[in-house]
């Protein structure tokens, strides 16, 4: 297949053969499981059971809320211990409301829905509702509801649906062992997915350092003439969902839209997987595959964990720590955060945890700008973070907005290049943090002014109706001045009560 | 909120390299013309480097120490030491030691420093130094020597060397013309470029001048460190290869010079003097691979560098053939250079999913 060139990306040292060749493991249940009501994009689920409740493997604890939100399941039977603030897997560290499962070691099944017979034949609101139901989330890191993305078939006219298999973070292989172990299971929720969507056509793209894995879908693919199985370059970010649809269909969705824009809706490998086993199984989404990964790590491995396994416990089933590690990352070192604290839960969205040595991120106090250019030689976004960072330094976030910051995807190519090694992710986070914290000041005025204007007119108008009543009924001069100071006054405490 | 208040933002790994390792990596290229010069033109030669670029040290470290700045970790990114390196062979082999100090105070406290430092000057500081110590002292710069290979009868002793490059005393007869400098005085003269462009050759009777071959090995008058085209090279490769550098400023530079210089050629060869030798000569192979591709004075984007390295050659044509000096690198790379901010304007590259003018791009209607 013809791909189309993209613009700038890097070669990281790819680091991936500390795992790839690990076949998944299971993890032994953890003595207890940390389930947050909040996993993914959107409004956080509402809680279904409470302390002290017995509950069932795949039973629903929690409950989407809203349009865009998604359920929680339990991933093990067993007593719901407690409902406490637990730390988020998230660069704060803030706590949030999470349902703690001690597991009774039966891993006895709830009841589960019926598996959809003939997906190809069901009606696709029905698939919706299950993929709903099993409260699947995008696993490659952008954890939006999977259900809702579904929903896009009907708003626009889907041609292709792409599987993300890229998998171009470093270190990371979870979506490259499910592809070597699971080709079936992908190919058959992506073949649902493209239904549901209406897309005829199914492309999988895969980085050409997964050879295995390019392999292992292509046989599985082989019997279905609509499937077609694509190696791409391997040159980060091939994953970003946009540069991956511009290399396999040539097609450039347009800055602020979304790729359906395009006919080109993206899912990773294992969210595709989870439909697969939503609608074949009735099973929601409850366990992952995490990449265990760093130099830190004593045994790195490709871990089967429940949702909700606490980041030490899988930590030390990998051996612990082998030397003190700089930085704990959640997710691959490129996009990844990282993490204040390993009392924090795996969740539905994440792919790896990394322990990595000082050499391995090699970090140096930053030194001044040289201009050598090479952050705009590689910018898959086609910016100029040298200026961009220039703007940011002197706090001028609207000059760092009219150069582009907001189009930045934070991939952190121009960062990993940088020879003098100046944080510019760093750098254009906080704009951007700055940036929508000024838009939302902006609109926050804007309303205040238009209802202040409002106002000055409801008060003139109502002040003009009295006048003209108390004209019609009194027409004496001397008595207006002291009636309409008294009525204005009286409007003004309407307004207030009102307000 | 202050940008220390967010926690730290990825990525958590880095490509292997460093300024200072930029930096030394040019240092390196730069070692086999100046030791093949270093040889050619003796002790003096030695003295003057070493004293240039000692002298660029030590003005950096003083204008550190006065802006309150780490004075050992900054001088440990080599900068300092390459921009005395680069205007220590920029200088005539036997000019006296105070062109190398002058022009080390002009290049790191005026050029560089007054800017800001490293990274916000806007010209290039050793081209900024060769060029006021040439436009004040004209006849001091263009103090051209013929070679003077250490250990052969011709070199001089240390003693001797001493009093070359500490007391000015560069003895008459050793004088010669560069070549540009020789096709320029003999066309004022009168001379054809055709005629003088004879002398370049083996065959002349009357030679006195280096052939082709010479000329681009480096066996000639000229710069302390301009002069052998073909060692110059083979660092620019170095730099190309460890892509220190790109292709297109060098290309560029050289290949606009070299077309300007065989139009003309071709159509008065009597005037102009044809491309070939526009490009071996000079400082134009010095200049394309380590001076116009200066990181901070130079345009950033590739489609910049293009434009600027083009700029570099045309005007290095134009000062070379229509000015009074015979030699033009410097000022067309100091042209350029003020022009990058401008070009950097022009020359932004395309964000995915806007157009040119940076809208949206509007999606087309579907098939």
């Amino acid at each position: 297949m013809k791909l189309f060139p993209v613009r700038g990306g890097i070669h990281p040292d790819y680091r991936k053969e500390q795992t790839s060749e690990k076949a998944i493991v299971a993890l032994p249940m953890p003595p207890l499981l940390f389930i947050p009501l909040q996993q993914h994009v959107g409004a956080p689920a509402q809680l279904l059971v409470s302390a002290g409740e017995l509950v069932k493997k795949g039973q629903m604890i929690a409950l989407c809320q809203g349009t865009i939100s998604a359920s929680q399941h339990a991933p093990t039977s067993g007593r719901i211990a407690e409902i406490a603030e637990v730390a988020a897997p998230h660069p704060s560290g803030l706590p949030q409301t999470t349902i703690i499962i001690e597991p009774d070691g039966k891993d006895e099944w709830a009841d589960l829905p019926e598996p959809i017979a003939d997906p190809f034949a069901a009606d696709p609101q029905v698939i919706r509702d299950r993929v709903a139901q099993a409260g699947i989330v995008g696993m490659g890191g952008a954890v939006f509801p999977a259900a809702v993305k579904l929903n896009l078939g009907t708003q626009y006219k889907i041609e292709t649906l792409l599987v993300n298999g890229a998998e171009c973070e470093p270190y990371v292989t979870c979506d490259d062992r499910v592809m070597r172990e699971y080709a079936d299971e992908v190919i058959d929720g992506a073949r649902i997915v493209a239904r549901v969507m209406g897309a005829p056509k199914v492309v999988v793209g895969i980085e050409r350092n997964k050879p295995q894995a390019i392999d292992a879908m292509t046989k599985a693919a082989a019997a279905f003439a609509e499937v077609e199985v694509v190696g791409v370059p391997a040159l980060y970010p091939m994953g970003y969902a946009h540069e991956l649809i511009l290399a396999i269909t040539g097609r450039e969705t347009p800055a602020g839209k979304r790729t359906a824009e395009v006919g080109v809706v993206a899912y990773n490998v294992c969210t595709v997987r989870a439909v697969h086993q939503a609608v074949r199984f009735g099973r929601p989404l409850i366990s992952r595959v995490v990449t265990v990964s760093g130099g830190a790590i004593r045994e790195p491995k490709n871990v089967l964990a429940p949702i909700g396994t606490r980041i030490a416990d899988l930590v030390e089933f990998c051996g612990g720590f082998a030397t003190r590690p700089e930085s704990i990352v959640n997710g691959g070192p490129m996009m990844g955060e990282p993490l204040p604290t390993l009392e924090a839960p795996v969740v539905k969205g994440t792919a790896g945890i990394l322990a990595l040595t000082a050499e391995e991120i090699n970090s140096r106090p930053a030194s001044p700008c040289i201009r050598c250019g090479n952050c705009v030689t590689i910018c898959p976004c086609g910016l100029s973070p040298v200026e961009i960072s220039a703007f940011v330094r002197k706090d001028n976030f609207e000059g760092a907005a009219k150069m582009g910051v907001m189009d930045c995807v934070s991939c952190g190519s121009c960062a990993w290049v940088c020879p003098s090694h100046i944080p510019l992710v760093h750098y254009f986070n906080y704009a951007k943090g700055m940036l929508n914290d000024l838009e939302r000041e902006r609109r926050k005025n804007e309303r205040v002014k238009t209802l202040a204007e409002a106002r000055i007119i409801r008060l003139e108008k109502a002040a003009e109706a009295k006048r003209a009543a108390l004209a019609a009924r009194k027409p004496s001069p001397e008595n207006t001045p002291s009636g309409n100071g008294s009525e204005a006054a009286t409007a003004t405490t309407e307004e207030k009560v009102n307000a | 909120m202050s940008i220390a208040s967010i926690s730290k933002s990825g990525p958590f790994t880095h490509a292997p390299n460093s300024v200072q390792n930029t930096m030394f990596t040019v240092l390196l290229a730069l070692v086999p013309a100046t030791v093949f010069n270093l040889y050619l033109f003796g002790w003096p030669a030695i003295l003057l480097f070493t004293i240039t670029v000692v002298a660029c040290v030590a003005v950096e470290a003083a204008c550190l120490a006065l802006a309150d700045r780490p004075v050992v970790a900054t001088l440990s990114d080599y900068s300092a030491v390459l921009t005395g390196w680069l205007l220590a062979m920029s200088l005539p082999p036997w000019a006296p030691w105070w062109t190398g100090v002058l022009g080390a105070i002009l290049a790191i406290a005026l050029a560089k420093h007054a800017f800001g430092g490293i990274g916000q000057n806007v010209f290039n500081p050793a081209m900024v130094a060769r060029v006021a110590l040439l436009v004040s002292f004209p006849v001091v710069m263009t103090a051209w020597v013929l070679p003077h290979p250490l250990l052969s009868s011709k070199a001089p002793g240390l003693n001797q060397s001493l009093s070359i490059t500490l007391g000015g005393n560069v003895p008459d007869s050793v004088s010669a013309a560069s070549a540009l400098g020789y096709v320029k005085t003999e066309l004022s003269r009168g001379i054809p470029v055709s005629e003088s462009l004879k002398e370049f050759s083996r065959d002349s009777a009357l030679t006195h001048m280096p052939d082709m071959m010479d000329l681009a090995w480096g066996y000639k008058a000229g710069s302390l460190g301009e002069t052998s085209t073909v060692l110059i090279l083979i660092g620019g490769i170095l730099l190309l290869m460890r892509r220190i550098i790109s292709w297109h400023i060098p290309i560029a530079m050289l290949g606009s010079l070299f077309v300007m210089g065989s139009l003309f050629n071709y159509v008065d060869p009597a005037r102009f003097a044809p491309g070939l030798f526009q490009v071996i000569t000079g400082a134009t192979f010095l200049g394309a691979f380590f001076i116009a591709t200066d990181y901070v004075t130079s345009p950033v984007s590739k489609k910049g560098q293009l434009i600027f390295g083009i700029g570099c050659g045309v005007l290095t044509w134009l000062i070379r053939t229509f000015a009074g000096y015979p030699e033009g690198v410097a000022f067309a790379v100091l042209l350029m250079n003020g022009l990058t901010p401008i070009i950097d304007q022009y020359t932004r590259p395309r964000a995915f999913g806007r157009n040119s003018k940076g809208e949206p791009l509007q999606l087309k209607e579907k098939p």
